[in-house]
């Protein structure tokens, strides 16, 4: 069941936020006990919110799901750690919970994730597995796999992920959903646990194109709390969804399109791509020279700011405290040693690394240089396209454990979402059909739309050219 | 940057993170192949390129001086591990002279 369509039921008056909270619970009951995209969530809370809903709002009554790393005053926010697991409870509303509420919204469920957002897999959070609901032995993607899974396990109508590396958009095609990170700045991130500060967006993972653009819209926009988040006006994301391609000027960059990707993969969103030429769209090669560079300068940047938001997790003023410490300096370093799981500390100490004296400036000064030729790539593509097409990942969704002794293959698989990131600019994800791999059958694959920085209108545009 | 060696118990410890002998075998071969990854990165001419470190870098933003409430002291003190009279409570942090 899309927003839209729950809307016009809530309108007709054949339900209610109250029905659709009770089925979902009862559909949580039956199913996930198998997914494991749910952490928690609070029926009671959320049915008290549905007693008073205004549906004459934009997401009016519309339960809404979160990443366990959002926090909502009151209820937990584990980001998927036994550093947080054990008694946190979130002491404020983040920003993006009180715009879903001022739109109508009700935040229900609290969605697994990797450990600190760390993973492209969700077989890093510390709490549980989940499992991809088109085949229970393959991963959901990552780190936003709980919100993923759910919206396409029919446990939740839409939810809210956050995206570092591709943790919304890789997840949202591993699972056959849409998944949309907005550009950086579009979003508020108060309230978010940081991950890497200057990549971490916040945005909507849906059942289609025209949810993503409601939720974008009620969550876009300033926020005085959060000193990145731009002082920009939020256009209207609807008004425009169904203009069509026609006239636009579409990039395809061949070192997207190189050795390594699957080919059921490389069909399905080349045949994605001729159906927006059928519409009337111009489609022209185009080259990302930097491209390769990416995982190597993502993975720099991004555990060295994560080894820095992470500090703050001592064992003083919240989460895991070692019992019996012998001092202050043990209690810092068993609290961390027993609260956080192994990918969080190989990026603690990759970023420390990357930034300690003697390294900085071959590790992370050079990668910072390197983010801004990256960044160029994609100005100058610009100048040329509307957007780029490409997949969303080098394959569907693979098995749970495949990769489990080997990060670097991991990070490597991230090459296609990474960029957006590093450069700042909005990218979507749309399912584009089904493709077996591996020994499975009719998996997801996601076509991959990128745009200029803000421009998540054409975006959307384009997505909705391209949903099947 | 031929620096692909790194001392993981070293660096673990300005982390403030403790490590087992296990742990420290396993993350040794992952972060230097991740490292070596990296030096790919030295291939690269960057002679007189600026460093990025925001996408979209906004600067010097300044909101009007007006006084607003903060969390009040219960709601912080909730998540403490331990606590007393009010404040957050930690092993002694000086020792006696």
């Amino acid at each position: 069941m899309s927003i839209t369509s729950l809307r016009q039921q809530f309108i007709a008056g054949e339900t209610t936020p109250t029905k659709v909270l009770q089925a979902l619970a009862t559909e949580i009951v039956a199913r996930d006990s198998k997914t494991g995209a749910y952490l928690s969530y609070d029926l009671d809370a959320a049915l008290n919110e549905a007693a008073s809903a205004d549906l004459s709002l934009p997401l009016g009554g519309i339960p809404i799901a979160l990443k366990d790393n959002m926090n909502v005053l009151g209820q937990p926010c584990t980001c998927g750690s036994k550093f947080l697991a054990e008694n946190y409870r979130s002491p404020y509303d983040a920003t993006v919970v009180k715009k879903l509420r001022a739109a109508g919204a009700i935040p229900f469920g609290r969605m697994n994730q990797d450990e600190f957002a760390m993973g492209s897999s969700t077989e890093n959070s510390a709490l549980q597995i989940t499992r991809n609901p088109h085949d229970p032995e393959r991963i959901p993607g990552g780190s936003s796999g709980g919100s993923a899974a759910s919206v396409a396990d029919g446990t939740a109508i839409a939810a809210l992920g956050s995206d570092t590396g591709g943790s919304i958009r890789q997840p949202a095609s591993h699972c056959g959903v849409v998944g949309l990170k907005p550009s950086y700045g579009r979003v508020s991130r108060y309230g978010l646990v940081a991950f890497a500060s200057s990549l971490d967006q916040i945005g909507p993972l849906t059942r289609t194109v025209e949810d993503a653009a409601m939720i974008l819209q009620a969550i876009a926009g300033y926020d005085p709390a959060d000193s990145t988040c731009l002082d920009v006006p939020v256009p209207d994301y609807l008004s425009g969804i169904n203009d069509g391609v026609k006239g636009m000027k579409l990039g395809v960059p061949k070192e997207y399109f190189g050795d390594g990707i699957d080919p059921g993969v490389r069909k399905q969103v080349e045949a994605a791509i001729q159906k927006l030429a059928a519409q009337g769209a111009e489609i022209l090669d185009i080259s990302l020279p930097h491209a390769e560079f990416a995982v190597a300068t993502y993975y720099v940047i991004a555990p060295a700011e994560a080894s820095s938001n992470l500090s703050r997790f001592d064992g003083i003023r919240y989460g895991h405290r070692t019992a019996n410490p012998a001092d202050i300096l043990d209690l810092y370093k068993k609290s961390r040693e027993e609260g956080f799981g192994p990918e969080v500390k190989r990026r603690i100490i990759l970023g420390t690394y990357v930034l300690s004296s003697g390294y900085y400036d071959a590790y992370y000064g050079r990668a910072q240089k390197v983010r801004t030729l990256i960044r160029r790539d994609f100005e100058n593509a610009f100048q040329k396209v509307d957007a780029i097409l490409s997949p969303v990942a080098p394959t569907p969704a693979r098995k749970i454990g495949a990769f489990s002794d080997d990060p670097l293959r991991e990070y490597l698989s991230d090459i296609f979402t990474l960029s957006a990131n590093l450069a700042g600019i909005p990218g979507i994800s749309i399912p584009c059909g089904v493709t077996d791999f591996d020994g499975g059958k009719n998996l997801p694959v996601g076509l991959q739309i990128l745009g200029p920085h803000l421009g998540e209108a054409g975006l959307l545009r384009i997505a909705k050219a391209a949903e099947a | 940057m031929s620096h692909s060696h790194i001392d993981v118990r070293y660096v673990a410890n300005l982390a403030r993170l403790e490590l087992s002998d296990e742990e420290v075998a396993i993350f040794q071969p992952q972060l230097e192949a991740i490292l070596k990854h990296a030096e790919a990165l030295s291939g690269l001419d960057v002679t007189g390129i600026e460093p990025t470190a925001h996408a979209a870098p906004v600067f010097d933003r300044m909101r009007a001086d007006i006084p607003h409430e903060s969390l009040p002291s219960s709601a912080v003190l909730q998540n403490a591990p331990d606590q007393a009279q009010g404040q957050i409570r930690v092993p002694k942090v000086v020792t006696d002279a």
